[in-house]
């Protein structure tokens, strides 16, 4: 009997410790971006992205992370910034309506801290991007932070007269935040 | 013998002048223009002017206050000086206000100044786009108060030195001969 309930506590801690966050709370995630116009820093955001994600922090390397960002749902700053990025130079929301991110390995590094790379697609144009971030537990979920820079160029987001970087920088700084809770 | 004002302030008016008569059409000019690259700059170029217009401001008030203007010339009537007093008196005023209404503005509307591109300048207020659109009519307002007493200014010295031929406006000229 008692080696009965021994081996279920030994279950259930292995159970906490081993513990797969998989379902994201997206009212509690957000996709932010900083851009640089005549050395001002710009913020904006994708209002909708469909995210899975799982991470198990003590097996990072079974994480796994596909987001797909709703570029209609950008907030660039105004509503003239608006209209301007969903256009043809910049993000041509009408061909490519979705930008991907899909990973291809997680790894930790030190701590809290993570790695992911994978596969980045803006505007059909597909890049190999690394993307840093930590995993913090806060209370029963798991709160992911990271951000990666985006160089417009490479993905031909501002073509043109304005792939100028003296006006808008060639540097977007794209942050996130997702709360990852337990499947249950 | 009437006095010219002090040459630091003889610079500090014809170069404060000078930023107000480019970055006034400058602003009407660029708001109405569709978003580009080109658009971002001249309202880059145009906050700096502000900033540097509301810089020198504050440099001058500090010397107005410091150093004692010249008189009027003699003779002039009550009223003449009493309007001119007012007129100076809504230039300063509006001075500040203008280029602070821009500042107000740009912080509300989410788009820091960033002097010369470098020199981050704290925001007043925290973003807010409808409080940001009204201080956009405000700080259009205020420049076309600004139109008038820089009329009315502009006017007054012109008069004074082409129809009575006086010496107020050669207090403000740093050239143009010696004064009577």
């Amino acid at each position: 009997m008692k080696a009965i309930s021994a081996l279920l506590l030994l279950a259930a801690s292995a159970c906490v410790s081993a513990a797969n966050f998989s379902v994201v709370n997206p009212s509690k995630s957000n996709i932010n971006f900083v851009s640089k116009q005549m050395g001002v820093a710009v913020t904006g955001n994708f209002a909708q992205f469909n995210s899975q994600i799982s991470l198990d922090p003590t097996h990072p390397e079974a994480g796994k992370a596909q987001i797909t960002v709703m570029l209609n749902s950008i907030d660039a700053g105004s509503g003239e910034a608006n209209d301007e990025v969903k256009g043809k130079v910049w993000f041509n929301v009408k061909e490519y309506p979705n930008a991907t991110f899909v990973s291809s390995a997680v790894k930790a590094l030190s701590g809290n801290r993570y790695q992911a790379v994978g596969k980045l697609t803006i505007k059909g144009k597909v890049r190999d991007v690394i993307v840093p971030f930590t995993a913090v537990p806060a209370g029963a979920s798991l709160l992911l932070d990271g951000s990666i820079p985006i160089s417009r160029a490479a993905y031909g987001i501002g073509e043109g007269a304005w792939a100028d970087p003296s006006v808008v920088a060639d540097d977007v700084q794209v942050k996130f935040h997702f709360m990852l809770n337990l499947a249950k | 013998m009437t006095q010219r004002y002090t040459y630091p302030a003889i610079a500090l008016h014809w170069l404060m002048a000078l930023l107000m008569i480019a970055t006034f059409p400058l602003g009407l000019y660029m708001s109405d223009l569709p978003l580009s690259p080109h658009k971002l700059r001249l309202y880059a170029y145009h906050k700096w002017i502000g900033m540097v217009i509301l810089m020198l401001l504050v440099l001058r008030v500090f010397w107005r206050v410091t150093h004692r203007p010249p008189a009027f010339v003699a003779g002039l009537p009550r009223w003449q000086v009493l309007a001119a007093h007012t007129v100076h008196i809504a230039l300063y005023a509006l001075m500040l206000a203008v280029p602070l209404s821009g500042w107000l503005m740009s912080s509300a509307l989410g788009f820091q100044v960033v002097l010369f591109g470098v020199l981050s300048i704290p925001d007043l207020i925290g973003a807010d786009k409808a409080l940001g659109h009204t201080l956009k009519s405000v700080h259009e307002l205020l420049n076309y108060g600004l139109l008038t007493m820089v009329v009315l200014h502009v006017g007054a010295a012109l008069q004074h030195h082409l129809m009575l031929r006086d010496d107020t406006l050669r207090r403000m000229l740093p050239f143009l001969g010696g004064l009577k």
